[in-house]
């Protein structure tokens, strides 16, 4: 079964880099992009153009994001009592103390830092990949 | 680097032999964990609380929590820390034998920060505590807020 994950993500550089990095780590997941918090609230409430959107098994939220940034993406979903369950990671170029609390307040499942250097993001995403989507264990309920 | 920084982490566990397991596969993996142990839920609070006997108790870094426990059970002090306007930052794992769908969903509707199936066989119960502290305890940024 493939493993849904929804990044979003505003940086196409990001976005291509995280796309290799899984491609390369685990055939089975299909990764959808949202370039922006409207578009990724958008997916998961299955709004148009997303009717036909698959619920994400997990989120890579960055919290820099135009139009509606990834704070509030991420208050949304844990405000939300079907979203709330689907495990939210934040995947940012911020290191900010006051972003790491905040997003843990929000209740973010776990915050990483997107690293600069192009081999340390693709472990990272490959680190990801391995825990969280082969020892972790996911919700497959609620399915909308 | 991170390996070179005292982690705190709190396992709530009452097994004797999963408490074993888990000390000795942290020491393996990572010397500057110092592994903290409460057996139910009532001593875990008292832990978070720094209620005597554990006045003097840091904050962890992170909670290994099972769900199975006598006294206050996993998802009671799971509820009760995802509440705690301090104690909610703290990243909390379920780390139980329990792989039961209704526990995982129950589990991240408490906003636990992870549910994590433990393994029957010693050497993949091992490897996951290496994965938790790879992944948690040198990967991941954990909040330093509320260190008293």
């Amino acid at each position: 079964m493939p493993v849904e994950v929804l990044l979003v993500e505003g940086s196409p550089g990001d976005v291509r880099l995280t796309q290799e990095a899984f491609r390369d780590a685990d055939r089975s997941v299909r990764l959808h992009v949202a370039t922006d918090g409207v578009e990724a609230m958008a997916f998961l409430r299955h709004q148009v153009p997303y009717v036909d959107a698959p619920r994400p098994d997990i989120i890579l939220l960055e919290l820099n994001l135009p139009r509606m940034d990834g704070r509030e993406v991420l208050a949304h979903i844990k405000a939300d009592a079907s979203l709330k369950t689907i495990p939210t990671v934040i995947l940012t170029t911020s290191d900010a103390e006051a972003d790491i609390v905040r997003s843990y307040q929000l209740q973010a499942n776990c915050y990483l830092k997107k690293p600069v250097q192009l081999d340390a993001l693709e472990a990272l995403v490959k680190s990801i990949n391995h825990f969280w989507l082969t020892k972790a264990k996911l919700p497959h309920q609620e399915q909308c | 680097m991170a390996a070179a920084m005292h982690r705190e982490v709190l396992l709530v566990e009452d097994s004797p032999g999963d408490v074993r397991l888990t000390q000795e596969a942290f020491r393996d993996a990572n010397v500057s964990v110092h592994l903290h142990v409460a057996v139910d839920g009532v001593e875990a609070m008292a832990f978070l609380g720094r209620a005597a006997p554990h006045a003097h108790a840091p904050r962890p870094d992170l909670i290994l929590l099972d769900l199975n426990l006598p006294r206050m059970d996993g998802r009671e002090l799971l509820a009760y820390i995802k509440a705690d306007d301090d104690l909610k930052t703290i990243p909390t794992v379920i780390f139980t034998t329990s792989d039961a769908e209704a526990d995982i969903v129950q589990s991240y509707r408490l906003q636990a920060n992870c549910y994590l199936s433990k393994p029957v066989q010693l050497d993949e119960f091992e490897s996951l505590v290496r994965s938790i502290n790879d992944f948690w305890l040198t990967k991941v940024r954990l909040p330093h807020q509320g260190q008293s």
